[in-house]
């Protein structure tokens, strides 16, 4: 048997080279099955990266939908609430190159906001109550309406629906305790005031 | 000699200390007005007390501690509360906040002062008591609520009291002038703190050594007692917490953790000297030491300052000049904020106000590239790397933020200090921090939403799924009932016929809830009728008028119908009534589909009047706004028309009103009119004992009322279709759940230790009962 | 009345970037002295020529990446940069060379990686080592020192040199070897016998013939800059003290195989200059305390290893290279331990969520 391979090199090449894959595929094979990492499945980590808005902006009915959509193949720009950092660390978790965000699903909101109900023009009529994702409206028929703020995460579901137009999107102000220092202009801008960086003249071209 | 540890880094700023020591400590004139921030501590804002034109005296509560982390204000003079509104707060966002303005009315007097001689006798509940009641808070800068502080966790037993009086910061000489000219008072103030801590095994004053005068008056005081009096090197920033525990004790506080959990309590000398004060005379703190310095003063010294004294009134009665000043500053030159007015209040904080010349501390240089020197990383106290995290602040890389631990930056600005770059380190870190605290916040609530989300996800399915297994269950016993009839056709006539009877009975009955339901539609078509007349008559535009009379026209055609069908159905019940037996039912029968017909036509004449309405009403809005737009127009352009236009648009928007006044007085009859479609099915059940529906579902769609009502008639034929025997039982059963339900809840409250613990528990309690009722019940029956 | 807004701290110290780039100029002179001293005004011209190249270079990058000149000219990095590589070049090299190499510099090393702060090389080095690898030829020859001169023989002036430098015109018997390279090349000498053949031996007192004088020229400037604290003693003593080690390891008793004296690798070739002026370059180097020990070391085994084993006389410039090279990695897991935690967290760990 030695003999013939040594007499046969092409042969015993083959030989080699077939038991080699054979034992590598089945050492990885096993290693695949017994040391397999339990990660979070990437749904709940798309989840959790996701906004939480609930507002089906994304044309799903909700960020978990969305993440599993994103799970199944879906483009990750659709999320105008998370905006292009959402963007980027979604693309940073699937290991992507990071579009920028889509604009026929809504623009990125520069400051956050809140629903608020007139209360006095309210009616009673619970289709807000009905639309909102997260339960952030309290009310009952012929009662009236009202947001529950810390609740409300700003998707806007429930302005269409009421039918007195009573619902404001009102802008979140900024107040002592949630201010904070805004981050340095980088050092050349501050140097001579000229806007001129690589950047921005790119930009311009 | 007590052993001294040495910490990392640290900066030598020029101290600029003997500038304010030239003078001694003085009183300035009374401010006309003063001002008090109602949050000028770390916590919950105080809650005001007095009204706007009530008259205050010096020493009164104007503002409570609102829970345990906040603290209480005192009026610091007489006078009347001016106002309660915002106004620019000493915070480096000189953004407004509520304040207390008070108008000196120049008397000064003040409330009557409880002292107490042996203050050292009472309980050490009722000292933090009386601490607390005094609004003391951390005299250094922080601000922190000082009863908090000594109230420590029973497992965290102290065994080092550190006094601050290390004062590092340059040209600040509050303190120092304080234990110079109190020096007895720092010392029963430590003691006294000490005694609350639980006297523990030290008591250390801690003093910089470039106060030799301090340092000799607080020894000489603390001389026979049990409290060190420690000196050690100046250094920015030995003054710093942390910093002066690592110091004194040579232990560090972990991350994130409190010097309590290392049984370690630090306070400043002017606390300590506060609560004495509260303590033995009885004293809120109304006034402190504040140093007021810079070249841009002609006097530079040391004032006892009321607290809202305004920072403009302490400037002019000490020469500013405006134009020499290079900035203000509330606080060191290290860590103090620049404000940009100077109509800002002296707050409990207040240690210092700065007025530096354009020589004293220029403005800051542009800043240039980082050339990672490194120098920043020789002057971090907490061993930071401020290069590495100044990159990736840049750069907004909050893992790697995280993992360089920016959270430990005590911000207290000895790399700022001595970048060559010029580069303004700490703000870059505040800024990243900002965005990392507000991070935390978003996911805390996204993470909130998420889980309300899922939850309404899980309650909207469920409902339906129960709704599914209803409907199932109906049909089941429909199909029984069906098979049991069909299995017994040759069963005793007499059955049958009981069996119509039975059957006949409920539904003449409801034969005559129909009528009188009938009659009702018809008397309200005819209202309605009236009022759209009416509105015809008095709608003045020409097409509106053409479209209500179209209405109208339907609405006679439609009441005419229902007229005629009442008649029939008045006609036809004569025999059903009179004839009792198997005969009754057939007509009943007969009977029923026409009752139907009625009931729908009867809905679809309730409806129309009521959409038109509604599409009335939007045309008019939508013409409102055109006019509105109209108007808007003609104003910008100053027309001679907005006199006219204004006209229309008023009385458009009365029409609106008229309109959906309408529309809610239309929507109450159609409440009545419209379930009884929907009740109907229901009869075909073995036991139609039909309950009477009020809530009316909206036609445009099936909304959460209508679940309800199918979900409740349902239930009802469920029951109905059931022994009494099975019923009790069925009750018992659910009522055990709910009762195991609420238990959990109950439980899980009381873990929680929620607010409406008290609601859960009456809850359960009722639970409880019925179910006892139910059981006995059962019994009963059994 | 409206004040300034600014965040704290509003004092701030006396020191500028200009100031540090200024005292490293300063610390230069010793060496610079020694240098022309013993192999003539050729430093001189270099370092004239090379910081003169490095500004112009600088203010044309600057001009076409619409960034302020003077701002960034102010700053003296450029001259620095231009000195350094300056000093490095050998004595009378021609024009171009200088100019191919500060430009490399200056363009390659720096502006292209986003300029001042965010070179990950050293662009002296960088400049250097392209020209070694390009020129080998012109970058070996080095000028004789005063002290193995023939008889009558006298040194370069400054005018026969800008001479050579400019138009090629020959200059006599001004080229020789390195005492690195002398030793490199020593095959079958016990070092007793090869320090007794070459004149630049002989004519030394440690380690090499002018040499020795120009390493401590450059360590008289190195313990300025220390005792100004313009930088810690961190890399360059964990360098000279690596380089010692192995030294002294590897010396074999003098042996025909022998590594050299450690006073040969200390005080000949570009130890000193590299370890004050170079390794000590903060934009390239690693960060933290821990970090700069390491890296400081690494540049010294590097030195040594690249000298004795590898193919070229001299590796400073490689050495540095590499370490920087190796900065990042290092960084990452020597970031020291902050006040109240119990042990130093490596910044490749990812933050607790």
């Amino acid at each position: 048997m030695i003999q013939f391979l040594l007499d046969n090199p092409f042969l015993s090449a083959l030989v080699a080279l077939v038991s080699l894959a054979v034992t590598f595929g089945a050492v990885l094979g096993y290693a695949a099955v017994q040391f397999k990492v339990e990660g979070d499945p990437i749904v709940e980590q798309l989840d959790a990266l996701l906004p939480q808005t609930q507002c089906g902006q994304c044309g799903y009915p909700g960020c978990r939908p969305y993440a599993q959509a994103i799970a199944d193949g879906d483009a990750i720009n659709k999320c105008p609430p998370g905006g292009q950092a959402t963007i980027n660390t979604i693309a940073d978790l699937l290991d992507v190159e990071a579009p920028t965000l889509d604009e026929e699903h809504g623009e990125e909101s520069e400051v956050k906001k809140v629903a608020y109900i007139r209360e006095d023009e309210c009616i009673g009529c619970t289709k807000c109550i009905q639309a909102c994702p997260v339960d952030a409206i309290l009310g009952a028929a012929k009662q009236m309406h009202t947001v529950i703020a810390s609740e409300c995460t700003g998707c806007d579901l429930c302005v269409e629906p009421c039918p007195v137009d009573c619902i404001d999107m009102l802008p979140v102000e900024s107040t002592v305790s949630d201010w904070k220092w805004h981050k340095p202009e980088p050092y050349y801008q501050r140097a001579s005031n000229i806007i001129a960086s690589d950047k921005t003249s790119g930009a311009a071209a | 000699m007590t052993k001294i540890w040495t910490i990392p880094g640290g900066v030598h700023p020029e101290e600029r200390k003997e500038q304010s020591l030239q003078l001694p400590l003085a009183e300035i004139a009374l401010p006309k007005e003063l001002v008090f921030p109602l949050s000028q501590h770390i916590g919950a804002p105080a809650d005001p007390v007095v009204k706007v034109g009530e008259r205050v005296l010096g020493g009164q509560l104007i503002a409570a501690a609102h829970g345990i982390f906040s603290a209480a204000i005192h009026a610091s003079t007489s006078g009347t509360v001016s106002a309660i509104e915002e106004r620019p707060l000493p915070h480096p966002s000189s953004m407004p906040g509520e304040c207390i303005v008070i108008e000196a009315d120049g008397e000064d007097e003040h409330i009557a002062y409880q002292a107490c001689e042996d203050y050292m006798q009472l309980s050490k509940a009722e000292m933090v008591k009386r601490v607390r009641a005094a609004g003391i808070t951390g005299l250094g800068g922080a601000s922190f609520p000082t009863a908090v502080k000594l109230n420590p966790k029973s497992n965290q037993p102290v065994d080092t009291f550190i006094l601050n009086g290390t004062e590092c910061e340059p040209y600040i000489t509050a303190d120092d002038m304080l234990m110079q000219t109190r020096a007895a008072d720092v010392v029963l103030g430590a003691e006294l703190l000490a005694h609350i801590l639980g006297d523990p095994e030290r008591v250390v004053i801690g003093i910089e050594d470039n106060k030799p005068k301090a340092i000799a008056a607080v020894t000489e005081a603390a001389k026979g007692k049990a409290i060190e009096v420690v000196s050690f090197p100046t250094k920015y920033p030995s003054g710093g917490e942390k910093q002066l525990i690592q110091i004194l004790t040579g232990r560090e506080v972990p991350s994130r953790k409190l010097p309590a959990d290392i049984g370690v309590v630090v306070q400043n000398v002017g606390t300590a000297v506060a609560a004495y004060e509260a303590l033995r005379f009885g004293k809120p703190l109304i006034q402190r030491i504040t140093t007021v310095v810079g070249e841009a003063l002609d006097t530079q010294r040391n004032i006892l300052v009321r607290l809202g004294t305004p920072v403009a009134h302490i400037l002019a009665e000490h020469g500013f000049q405006a134009k020499r000043a290079s900035r203000l500053v509330m606080g060191g030159p290290m860590m103090g904020f620049a404000l940009d007015t100077p109509d800002v209040p002296v707050v409990k904080s207040t240690n210092c106000i700065l007025a530096p010349s354009k020589t004293e501390l220029p403005p800051a240089a542009p800043a240039q590239a980082c050339i990672r020197c490194g120098m920043c990383a020789e002057a971090c106290p907490a061993s930071l790397l401020p290069q590495q995290l100044y990159w990736y602040a840049q750069a907004e890389d909050f893992d790697r933020l995280k993992a360089h631990n920016i959270g430990d930056c005590i911000e207290c600005g000895a790399c700022s200090f001595v970048c060559p770059s010029n580069i303004p380190l700490v703000q870059y870190y505040r800024a990243a921090k900002g965005t990392l605290r507000q991070m935390d916040i978003e996911r805390q609530k996204s993470d909130r939403s998420r889980q309300r989300f899922e939850f309404r996800q899980e309650r909207i399915a469920r409902a339906e799924a129960e709704k599914e297994a209803k409907r199932l269950a109906r049909k089941k016993a429909a199909e029984k009932a069906r098979q049991q009839q069909a299995d017994k056709p040759g069963a005793a006539k007499a059955d049958v016929v009981s069996a119509a009877l039975a059957s006949a009975k409920p539904k003449a009955i409801s034969a005559e809830d129909e009528l009188a339901k009938l009659q009702r539609a018809v008397a309200s078509a005819q209202n309605r009728l009236e009022k759209l007349q009416q509105k015809h008559d008095e709608s003045e535009d020409a097409a509106q008028r053409d479209k209500f009379s179209a209405q109208l026209k339907q609405a006679a055609l439609r009441l005419q119908e229902a007229q005629a069908k009442l008649d029939a159905r008045q006609a036809i019940p004569a025999p059903a009534e009179a004839v009792a037996g198997v005969a009754a039912s057939a007509t009943t029968d007969a009977n029923d589909p026409v009752a139907a017909a009625i009931a729908r036509a009867q809905a679809k004449m309730s409806m129309p009047p009521a959409e038109k309405l509604q599409a009335n009403i939007d045309s008019l809005q939508q013409r409102l706004a055109k006019a509105e737009a109209k108007l808007a127009a003609a104003r910008a352009n100053d027309g001679d028309t907005v006199a006219a236009l204004q006209a229309g648009v008023d009385k458009m928007n009365e029409k609106i009103a008229a309109a959906k006044q309408e529309l809610a007085a239309l929507a109450a009859p159609t409440a009545a009119t419209k379930p009884e479609p929907a009740a109907r099915p229901t009869a075909a059940a073995p036991s139609p004992a039909v309950p009477p529906v009020k809530a009316a579902p909206k036609p445009e769609k099936p909304d959460a009322a209508s679940v309800a009502i199918a979900k409740a008639q349902q239930r009802a034929a469920a029951l109905a279709s059931m022994a009494p025997r099975d019923k009790l039982h069925q009750q018992v059963k659910s009522l055990e759940g709910r009762l195991e339900k609420a238990l959990e809840r109950l439980a899980k409250a009381e873990a929680d230790n929620d607010d409406n613990l008290d609601a859960f528990r009456t809850g359960v309690e009722k639970t409880r009962a019925r179910l006892q009722q139910a059981r006995a019940e059962l019994e009963s029956e059994q | 009345m409206a004040f300034m807004k600014a965040s704290s701290p509003h004092a701030h110290g006396i020191t500028s970037t200009a100031d540090v780039m200024q005292q490293v100029l300063l610390a230069t002179i010793p060496g610079l002295l020694a240098l022309s001293y013993f192999f003539g005004p050729g430093s001189v011209i270099n370092v004239v020529m090379c910081g003169f190249t490095a500004v112009l270079c600088e203010a044309a990058v600057l001009k076409l990446r619409r960034r302020p000149v003077m701002f960034f000219l102010q700053d003296y990095s450029a001259l620095v940069t231009g000195v350094l590589l300056g000093l490095a070049l050998p004595p009378y090299c021609p024009w171009w060379i200088v100019a191919i190499g500060t430009g490399s510099a200056i363009i390659l090393a720096k502006h292209l990686y986003g300029g001042m702060g965010y070179n990950p090389f050293n662009p002296a080095m960088v400049g250097y080592v392209i020209l070694l690898i390009s020129f080998p030829v012109e970058m070996t020859q080095w000028a004789a020192p005063r002290t193995v001169l023939a008889e009558g023989q006298q040194l370069v002036g400054p005018l026969s040199g800008l001479g050579h430098i400019w138009f090629d015109l020959p200059l006599d018997g001004y080229t020789g070897a390195t005492p690195l390279d002398l030793f490199k090349q020593n095959n079958s000498l016990l070092v007793e016998h090869l320090y007794a053949s070459e004149p630049l031996y002989a004519t030394a007192r440690w380690a090499g013939a002018g040499w020795e004088w120009v390493n401590i020229g450059f360590l008289l400037g190195g313990c300025y800059l220390l005792y100004r604290k313009i930088f810690t003693w961190h890399t360059p003593v964990s360098m000279l003290a690596a380089i010692f080690l192995m030294s002294v390891l590897f010396y074999d008793n003098g042996s025909s195989n022998s590594g050299g004296s450690p006073w040969l690798h200390l005080l000949s070739g570009a130890t000193m200059l590299g370890a004050f002026f170079i390794a000590t370059d903060p934009v390239s180097s690693a960060v933290s305390k821990r970090g700069r020990l390491i890296y400081g070391a690494g540049i010294g085994i590097l030195v040594y290893v690249i000298r004795v084993w590898g193919n070229y006389p001299d590796a400073v410039a490689f050495a540095v290279l590499l370490m920087n090279i190796a900065a990042p990695f290092i960084d990452y897991y020597t970031v020291p331990r902050t006040y109240g935690h119990v042990k130093a967290r490596p910044a490749t760990e990812k933050s607790d969520k």
